[in-house]
């Protein structure tokens, strides 16, 4: 009830100001008039864009996401004729320091009224920034990044459409004690923003089950120090908070050194839920390895979206594929009612309540999302398969 | 305390990619010891080594766990691949990047621009090498090596990795022995070349001496290219050895793996081909003993350097010291 308040507020705001603009602009008069039906023609090279690593070391991720998006605007642009939305792709290669200049990139651009992504949580750390700044006022829909602390900063912009860490984390905790059973945990991050954030809170939330940390770097390759530190502690599982390349060598050079999947099991998270991770791993190392990741199986999407995919790519809908496709079409559904100025489209996403391809689509004050779950994913046979619901 | 099964765990597999270190650092250290340059392009040479192997292995149709005697001769034949398309490169690298620049007398300033040059464009190269196949129309009949040119692409290692040595939690695979043992003997071999046979005579002529080395007959331009290739073969012997301790390769994995070798060619005295080898080992060593003092492994690289900057400190030569000349038994 509370946040129906909180939400009202805002909303009522934004209706008055509109209301304002109505009586002096000539332009956004028509705009307003026009919102509630579809098939209508919006203003020229209007766009949307992708932020995300689509080449560099992660872009698998990105990439993933970017197709959901693509599908979605070109499902949008089939339908309803004169209304044509432009994709824009804003290539971070998954780069913190590449952040910044993109994001002042996207922010000047005019005809860009909303942006699905940033795709990562390092990246996000500073491209909402700049997109939060009054002048800029760009309002976007993370379709992955699940650091807590981004919904923290009391950026208006800021959305996400999956569950972020701190549900993520005592999710996976739970499930290494609970469901696996597992009494001594070792865990391991990449001491990146995501990577080190997740496993803080696996930490955490583990407590005494938690017997030793270790923090490796991104791109590093050779683990043997890690593995005989592993061995040395009596772990029964090890958790890594990180990425699929890492991930991917991490369980590999486990396996090499003779540590079996029943003596010590690998657990690791949604970044690490890719099928790099087997490239890395090969598929007899990486097979047992579990993947937490608030995100629904691809193919337990609502409607034709794994048969839409499916048939535009040749590949089956992968991580956050179908939560890329959610986001771009909050934003489409914006535009398609005539909310095509950046203020227009932030409010409509305020207060969107709609069902989308992976669960009802509304956010709270903060930008989250109203419901989340957690699932738990498992190599077999080298695929990554879903295992399991985590219930918290 | 840390107990005795873990410091020899991480004693032995800090040998492992020691040695890869080593064998790696011997293209700077061959290079440096005849010409007075720092090739920087050959950290490209070892990777194009390695996909030289990968690309040899899926060609092949290598399966993990196969029969020991398929096993080997499917790894044999990868090495020859590897140590062919690194030696190769290297020669290329060589006449492209170097010969020009010698003959003009070129201060060796430029010389190390165009090789930081040569490697940027080599590593591009591979990591846009699915679109270069478009470009020629062979991006159909090539599809399997061109996957995802910018990830990582794995090496299918046919060998079984059977346990050799267990006692007391401490365990030796037959993977890693397989490395450290190669990694040895090709450096062995390569140091009775150049002590011993009469081209390993020329190459320390060269490199004492290089104008009294011309005057007693040596052709000096030959022994450039045979210090190239012979750095560039073990640079391909390294990248098999490292596919085989870590299954994956990529466009820019020699960047670090380069400043590593190129590291312990420093710290072992660059320009000395057993300092090579004493610094590479001890590189590894250290790498991983930064465990024992309770630093997290993210630590390992600041405690590489540190030792490398004390070390250089006290012997700015190295541990070995400088010259490939004077380096003998």
């Amino acid at each position: 009830m509370r946040s129906i308040v909180k939400l009202a507020a805002p909303a009522a705001a934004a209706a008055l100001l509109l209301a304002a603009c109505g009586t002096t602009g000539g332009d956004d008069t028509s705009s307003g008039s026009s919102a509630g039906s579809s098939g209508g023609s919006c203003p020229d090279g209007i766009s949307i864009g992708f932020f995300g690593a689509l080449t560099g070391p992660d872009a698998n991720l990105g990439v993933n996401i970017d197709n959901g998006v693509k599908l979605a605007v070109d499902q949008h642009n089939q339908k309803s004729g004169a209304c044509q939305v432009k994709l824009e792709p804003y290539d971070s290669q998954g780069d913190q320091n590449q952040a910044q200049g993109l994001a002042q990139k996207a922010a000047s651009n005019t005809k860009l009224v909303g942006i699905v992504g940033p795709a990562f949580s390092g990246e996000s750390k500073v491209a909402d920034k700049v997109f939060a700044d009054p002048e800029v006022n760009l309002v976007h829909i993370t379709p992955s990044a699940t650091n807590p602390s981004l919904a923290e900063n009391g950026w208006k912009t800021f959305f996400r459409v999956l569950g972020n860490d701190a549900t993520q984390g005592p999710a996976a905790a739970k499930f290494i004690t609970g469901t696996l059973k597992k009494q001594k945990v070792y865990v391991v991050d990449d001491s990146s923003e995501y990577g080190k954030g997740l496993a803080d809170i696996v930490r955490k939330d583990l407590g005494a089950a938690d017997v030793k940390d270790n923090t490796v770097q991104k791109g590093q390759t050779d683990f043997s120090a890690v593995v005989a530190d592993i061995r040395a502690s009596g772990a029964d599982a090890v958790f890594f908070g990180g990425y699929y390349a890492e991930a991917g060598l991490l369980v590999k050079q486990m396996r090499d050194a003779g540590l079996s999947n029943d003596q010590v099991a690998f657990i690791s998270d949604d970044g690490a839920k890719d099928d790099g991770l087997v490239t890395a791993a090969g598929t007899d190392a990486a097979n047992g390895a579990y993947l937490t990741c608030p995100c629904l199986p691809p193919d337990k999407a609502e409607g034709s979206f794994v048969e839409d995919y499916t048939k535009a790519y040749n590949t089956a809908p992968a991580t956050y594929s179908a939560e890329g496709y959610d986001a771009a079409k909050i934003l489409l559904d914006g535009i398609s009612e005539g909310k095509v100025t950046r203020e227009d489209l932030l409010s409509y996403v305020k207060t969107y309540d709609k069902p989308g391809v992976t669960k009802q689509l509304k956010f709270d004050d903060k930008g989250e999302p109203s419901s989340v779950s957690v699932w738990a994913y498992k190599v077999d046979g080298g695929k990554i398969v879903a295992d399991q619901e985590i219930n918290s | 305390m840390v107990p005795l099964s873990t410091f020899l765990d991480l004693t032995f597999t800090g040998l492992v990619i020691g040695a890869i270190y080593a064998l790696f650092a011997l293209g700077y250290t061959l290079v440096y010891g005849v010409l007075r340059l720092i090739n920087f392009a050959h950290s490209e040479v070892f990777m194009w080594g390695s996909f030289g192997a990968v690309w040899a292995m899926t060609f092949l149709g290598s399966r993990p766990n196969m029969a020991w005697p398929a096993a080997v001769g499917l790894l044999l034949v990868a090495l020859v691949v590897a140590m062919a398309v690194s030696g190769g490169v290297a020669l290329v690298v060589e006449r492209v990047a170097y010969r020009r620049l010698r003959e003009k007398k070129a201060p060796p300033l430029v010389a190390l621009i165009s090789a930081i040059g040569a490697s940027f464009m080599l590593s591009e190269l591979m990591g846009l090498r699915d679109r270069v196949a478009g470009w020629v129309g062979l991006d159909g009949v090539l599809a399997p090596y061109l996957r995802q040119a910018r990830e990582n692409t794995a090496f299918v290692n046919p060998l079984p990795n059977v346990t050799v040595l267990s006692a007391g939690g401490f365990e030796i695979r037959s993977n890693q022995l397989i490395v450290l043992v190669g990694a040895v003997l090709m450096m062995i071999a390569l140091d009775q070349f150049v002590s011993r046979s009469r081209l390993g005579r020329g190459v320390r002529a060269v490199s004492q001496d290089p104008e009294a080395a011309a005057l007693m007959g040596v052709n000096q331009k030959q022994v450039v290219q045979l210090t190239f290739f012979i750095g560039g073969l073990m640079a391909g012997a390294a990248a098999v050895l490292y596919l085989i301790h870590i299954p994956v390769t990529r466009y820019n994995v020699g960047f670090i793996l380069g400043i590593k070798a190129f590291t312990a060619a420093v710290l072992g005295g660059i320009g000395n081909i057993r300092g090579a080898l004493v610094g590479g080992l001890v590189l590894g060593l250290v790498e991983n003993y930064a465990t024992l003092f309770g630093l997290e492994s993210s630590w390992k690289d600041v405690v590489s350097f540190l030792l490398l900057v004390v070390v250089l400190l006290f012997r700015p030569t190295g541990i070995l010291g400088e010259s490939l000349g004077k380096a003998r038994a």
